[in-house]
């Protein structure tokens, strides 16, 4: 009893004090439940408390303008990044169920890949000399350019600052670092889908390190960068030199290369083509997957576009955002309807799969230089190469690519540079690239437009050709690029990844392979 | 005893079933077949545009063992309902057995093969 009294009085006694030191604050203020009083001056920073000086409002004015800029471009690269999701799905759902867990890995594994590749050297090559960050904050480390002088005029040629980021630990280049590797990592899997289901997987991670630390940026310096195909205008006074909003050649273009050339390499999967070169059909395993793929790369694409702009502040992002939509309904119709009335004469799913994803892929170079009629004109036509496209590699040039990656990357980004060259309106754009004025295309007054896009999409298509060739030879050389036939009909996925994508599931591995006639 | 081996359309399966339920035939196993025929009909499965080789009709085998007596009027009935008259119907093969047994009570013969309401 006598320690229960003692614990008593102690207890009051604490109370007691502790309430003196609470009742000499200020009472707690009224909750906000509807927001109206919450946020106001006394959140400004200022030496006096509630009365903010001129400098002290525009130094928040400043802060908050870049903050919205490095929010967007943060949450729209996490958007992309999502889409490697929709890659991944559109890839497995399109190829046999045989090689699912190898083709999984290889979508999952080009993201650590190609992110290290990019993080090792492939960012300081293509932004090293990018300049002055301006929507990001301003930070201008980024200087340093290896360049040469052609014709009287300066070629950058490739950055050489910021190797695994190092000297330059700056949040405006964090955020660009973030935004940027997330758009290496979908042109590095694009060719997965080409390559798919006869690529040996030490080969593919070879790839991948190499084409973030070397393929992709090499290109991305010349346009993005500050390189040479970007001071086309100031240099040869053609357009604003070649300009590529969110990457049509930079990103998708330069994965449809690489597939071209690495399906091309690896040859065809055993049963595709007869004797008379005429094509079997191998059909994918599970189309519900390839639609989701679908629709997850048409939802990141709304990163993809819209954040292009580095700034939630530039609101042009809201034209990006609905050219983007418009562009990709009409290339789903398109190839729709293409598909149905002049082809198979059915509404094949998985074209449909091809033609919204062609119309998102043409409108990424123009999204925020043209009208939205001219986005969905873009949009139709880009549906109706992504079927012919395919028909073209599949039976002319007797590539055989398992989900048409060359078709809708590689044909429809060079036909979004070329678009951006006809459609660019004049609304946008002035200073681009240091060309005063805003980018018009051929059909709005500048036909130098349409030509420096040309040249552009052309250099992409032999240098990113000439590159990827020499690659995956080197590394054919080396460790093999195709796995042999006997794993090939046995499904890929015990050999080469030790294990089955549906365990328990028992797969006719045999009748899923065509007869060669 | 006879093995009555009846390879159908599998969309005819529930009306043979039926069908043999009442001629008080109730034993027998069935699985999903595979098979070639006759087909002469390019299939219509295209993928992206490319024709598949896929002409098959979906196709069931029904493997009924019974006593001589009921042969007959088993294999009438198996003709019967799964008939439809279009190419890919199906066969029946009848072919003599030597031995039959009822694991549960060791029974053998003919007496194996009895109906449950049968004495």
């Amino acid at each position: 009893m006598k320690k229960l009294y003692i614990l008593l009085v102690l207890m009051a006694l604490v109370y007691s004090v502790s309430s003196l030191y609470s009742a000499a604050e200020t009472a707690p203020r009224k909750p906000d439940p509807s927001g109206i009083t919450t946020g106001n001056a006394s959140d400004v920073p200022a030496a006096k408390p509630n009365e903010p000086t001129l400098t002290e409002l525009a130094n928040q004015i400043g802060h908050n303008k870049v903050a919205i800029n490095i929010v967007w471009t943060l949450i729209t690269g996490f958007l992309v990044f999502f889409m490697q999701a929709g890659f991944a799905m559109v890839e497995t759902g399109l190829t046999r169920a045989k090689n699912a867990a190898h083709t999984m890995a290889m979508n999952l594994f080009v993201y650590g890949l190609g992110v290290f590749g990019f993080w090792m050297c492939g960012f300081a090559f293509m932004f090293g000399g990018v300049g002055g960050l301006g929507t990001l904050g301003g930070f201008d480390g980024l200087n340093q350019e290896f360049t040469i002088t052609l014709f009287g005029h300066a070629f950058g040629l490739i950055g050489t600052k910021g190797f695994f980021l190092h000297g330059v630990y700056d949040v405006g280049v964090f955020t660009l670092f973030l935004f940027q590797v997330v758009f290496m990592d979908t042109a590095a899997t694009i060719p997965t889908g080409a390559m798919s289901e006869r690529w040996k997987f030490i080969s593919f991670t070879i790839y991948g390190v190499v084409v973030g630390a070397i393929i992709y940026p090499l290109f991305g310096n010349w346009v993005w960068g500050g390189g040479w195909l970007s001071q086309l205008g100031t240099n040869f006074h053609l357009g604003h030199g070649h300009v590529d909003f969110a990457g049509s050649s930079v990103v998708h273009m330069t994965g449809g290369v690489i597939a071209l050339v690495g399906a091309w390499i690896l040859g065809p999967r055993i049963g595709k083509y007869n004797r008379d070169k005429s094509p079997n059909a191998i059909p994918g395993h599970n189309i519900p997957m390839a639609v989701v793929g679908a629709i997850i790369l048409a939802f990141g694409w709304f990163g993809f576009n819209p954040g292009s702009t580095l700034a939630g502040g530039d609101l042009r992002i809201s034209v990006v955002a609905v050219n983007t939509l418009i562009a990709s309904i009409m290339g789903a119709i398109a190839a729709t309807l293409w598909m149905w009335i002049f082809r198979s004469k059915k509404p094949d799913p998985t074209m449909m799969v091809n033609g919204l994803l062609a119309g998102l892929v043409a409108i990424t170079a123009p999204c925020a230089f043209v009208n939205v009629q001219c986005a969905g004109l873009i949009g139709l036509i880009s549906g109706i190469l992504a079927v012919e496209g395919a028909f073209f590699v599949e039976r002319k040039l007797r590539v055989d690519d398992p989900v048409g990656a060359v078709a809708v990357h590689g044909i429809n980004g060079a036909w979004g540079c070329l678009a951006l060259g006809l459609f660019a309106d004049g609304t946008y754009g002035d200073g681009w690239n240091g060309v005063a004025g805003t980018v018009k295309g051929l059909f709005y007054g500048d036909g130098s437009q349409f030509t420096a896009e040309l040249i552009g999409v052309v250099t992409n298509f032999i240098v990113i050709g000439a590159v990827s060739y020499i690659i995956f030879k080197l590394i054919g050389a080396g460790v093999g690029n195709r796995v042999s036939a006997k794993t090939e009909m046995d499904g890929l996925d015990i050999p080469e990844m030790g294990v089955e994508g549906y365990a328990g599931i028992k797969l006719d591995k045999a009748s899923e392979t065509p007869l060669s006639r | 005893m006879k093995k009555i081996e009846a390879i159908i359309r599998t969309s005819k399966f529930e009306e043979v079933k039926e069908a043999l339920h009442g001629i008080d035939i109730d034993f027998f196993s069935y699985w999903d077949a595979t098979g070639v025929g006759n087909e002469k009909k390019k299939s219509e499965v295209t993928y992206r545009g490319t024709h598949l080789d896929t002409a098959f009709i979906p196709r069931r085998t029904l493997e009924i063992v019974v006593r001589d007596q009921n042969v007959r009027k088993t294999v009438d009935c198996v003709l019967a309902a799964s008939f439809t008259g279009e190419i890919g119907d199906g066969r029946i093969f009848v072919t003599p057995v030597e031995e039959a047994w009822k694991i549960r009570n060791k029974q053998s013969g003919d007496d194996s093969l009895k109906g449950a309401d049968e004495k």
